[in-house]
């Protein structure tokens, strides 16, 4: 039995930007003492945000109980309670933040307004123990090459269409490929992709420290109808060229800002042949490797939770009245006054 | 090159810098080495491809009036290239320290000079401070064309100009507005309101088409 102390801080964490709704629960010495995820899986096609909004408002309640009782405290012993308010797919966002502010004016607790972006760097470190890294952050909605400066974390580089993981799906959808729980569209493609020994030309797309994914996305679709090529010899292709493309910004970003860490985060971060690239340019930097644990890489409440304590301690605080979801909010719009 | 005594300038990302003289010059030798972490296959694509790329738009650059070192020798099987050096200090270490009236005639000239490319179709593709350099007589070289590419296209302007407002956005976020802004007042000096109106319409494009903007009306919660 843990012992209710009068200074136990317990924050609340709710995910919701995209297909995953997810509560975690974090305290202010950074113990994560609950991270309960339940995925949306569209029986076909891509995520329909409403049908989405639909799974979250209808698994919230559930989630947030086992959440609740995972990490053996009450509703009433939450000191705050944060949400994700963007970037995101509106109506995700929306049902994550009603939750949020439901739970926040009736236990009359304060409410942290949380940038999904910033979490994933934040729990990152804090699961690796990385100080102050060159991010990449690689799923199925970002592409974005961050680092810490002066107040902020910047964007050096970042896809200029679609994301890398987006890229897979679609491609792993037109190939009539299935998911499952516990192996995602990535995985598929990724073991499919051991399989394959031709590399295909397919277009490389690096523009300044930007990539570009969408002309590759449609040349390795088209060649798949074309029928003329082994589908494992596609895969292949696909992952070792729109992956160098990810790998060549990183290395410049950390040329750029001579950082000594790379954290690699994102549902995309999975990806064995992926880490073994940011492997070889992080060596080649002298730079250290820290890959996020999967559980807190995918889209998840504990990062939204850890962030609130970062904030909580600083008195960064939302209003309800103005804590509408941000859709596009970057990265770069938020102050993390509790970095250096 | 075997009895140059070579001194590595700079290792970046892409190539490393090797100042050294030759033939009684001091040249930048700059050599693409393989990486290790792509197929052999196409890293040897992107490594050639760019060698052969890269002093083409430079020399087309000199074209355009916009100084580029000059190229010496290409050696394609190598993947590296010989070229002038230019003595003179990087752009990116210039700004933040400079007074706000020459760091806006530096932006002005900037933009002059992209304008001086796009108009005879030169995409850099890579447009930040720390690619170009001034020199002792106050002219501002380009440099590391590597991403570059030949193309009339408003949507590879757009790009572009995109790129030097996000470079001024990571490493000189004080003065991003007023930097850019000298930027396009330069600019349009050489291609005319309306091509740089048309151009800063395909920006905003580009922004609104990724993640770059927040929503211009407020989000209905």
């Amino acid at each position: 039995m843990r012992k209710k102390l009068a200074d136990t801080v317990y924050c609340l964490g709710i995910e919701s930007t995209a297909d995953d709704f997810s509560v975690g629960v974090a305290t202010l010495d950074g113990k994560i003492l609950a991270n309960v995820i339940s995925a949306y899986i569209p029986e076909e096609g891509g995520i329909h945000p409403r049908e989405a909004a639909r799974h979250h408002a209808e698994k919230a309640s559930q989630v947030l109980e086992e959440a609740l009782k995972k990490a053996k405290i009450k509703a009433e012993d939450l000191s705050v309670t944060a949400f994700s308010q963007g970037p995101g797919l509106g109506p995700c966002l929306r049902t994550g933040a009603t939750v949020a502010r439901a739970i926040a004016h009736y236990l009359k607790i304060p409410l942290i307004g949380v940038n999904h972006c910033v979490a994933h760097i934040e729990i990152g470190k804090l699961k690796t123990g990385a100080k102050d890294p060159v991010t990449l952050y690689v799923s199925g909605g970002n592409t974005i090459v961050a680092a810490f400066d002066s107040g902020r974390y910047r964007v050096f580089g970042e896809t200029l269409d679609i994301a890398l993981g987006n890229c897979l799906d679609v491609f792993a959808r037109e190939a009539g490929l299935r998911q499952k729980a516990g192996m995602p569209f990535g995985a598929v493609v990724e073991k499919l992709a051991a399989e394959g020994k031709r590399l295909v030309p397919l277009p490389y797309t690096v523009k300044g420290m930007d990539t570009s994914f969408s002309g590759l996305l449609t040349t390795a679709v088209n060649l798949l109808k074309s029928k003329a090529y082994r589908l494992e010899d596609l895969c292949y292709s696909l992952q070792e060229t729109a992956f160098s493309m990810v790998t060549e910004i990183t290395e410049r970003a950390i040329a750029h800002t001579e950082k000594r860490e790379v954290l690699l985060t994102g549902g995309v971060a999975a990806n064995k042949r992926l880490q073994s690239m940011i492997k070889a340019i992080a060596e080649e930097h002298d730079a250290k490797l820290c890959v996020v644990p999967s559980e807190f890489a995918v889209d998840n409440g504990a990062m939204i939770a850890w962030t609130g304590i970062l904030a909580y301690k600083h008195n960064v605080f939302t209003p309800i009245d103005k804590s509408f979801v941000k859709l596009r909010w970057r990265l770069e719009e938020v102050e993390v006054p509790w970095v250096k | 090159m075997g009895e140059m005594k070579l001194l590595l300038m700079k290792k970046g990302a892409e190539a490393s810098l090797y100042l050294t003289h030759w033939h009684g010059r001091e040249v930048v030798i700059k050599k693409r080495l393989p990486k290790k972490y792509r197929p052999p296959q196409l890293d040897e694509r992107i490594r050639i491809y760019r060698t052969i790329h890269e002093p083409q738009l430079m020399n087309e650059a000199k074209k355009a009036g916009v100084p580029t070192p000059t190229i010496f020798l290409v050696d394609v099987n190598e993947a590296s290239i010989i070229m002038e050096f230019i003595e003179g200090i990087q752009v990116k270490k210039l700004l933040s320290e400079t007074t706000k009236n020459k760091r806006e005639d530096i932006c002005k000239k900037i933009g002059e000079l992209i304008g001086n490319l796009h108009e005879r179709g030169i995409i850099h593709g890579d447009l930040t401070t720390s690619n170009m350099i001034l020199n002792n007589e106050g002219k501002i070289y380009f440099v590391d064309f590597g991403l570059g590419e030949k193309t009339m296209e408003l949507e590879a302007r757009g790009v572009d100009l995109h790129l030097m407002k996000r470079a001024l956005q990571s490493t000189h976020f004080r003065f991003t507005e007023e930097c850019f802004n000298a930027v396009i007042e330069g600019y349009s000096t050489v291609l005319g309101a309306k091509n740089t109106k048309d151009v800063l319409e395909k920006v905003r494009e580009i922004e609104r088409r990724g993640r770059y903007i927040a929503e211009r009306r407020e989000e209905i919660t």
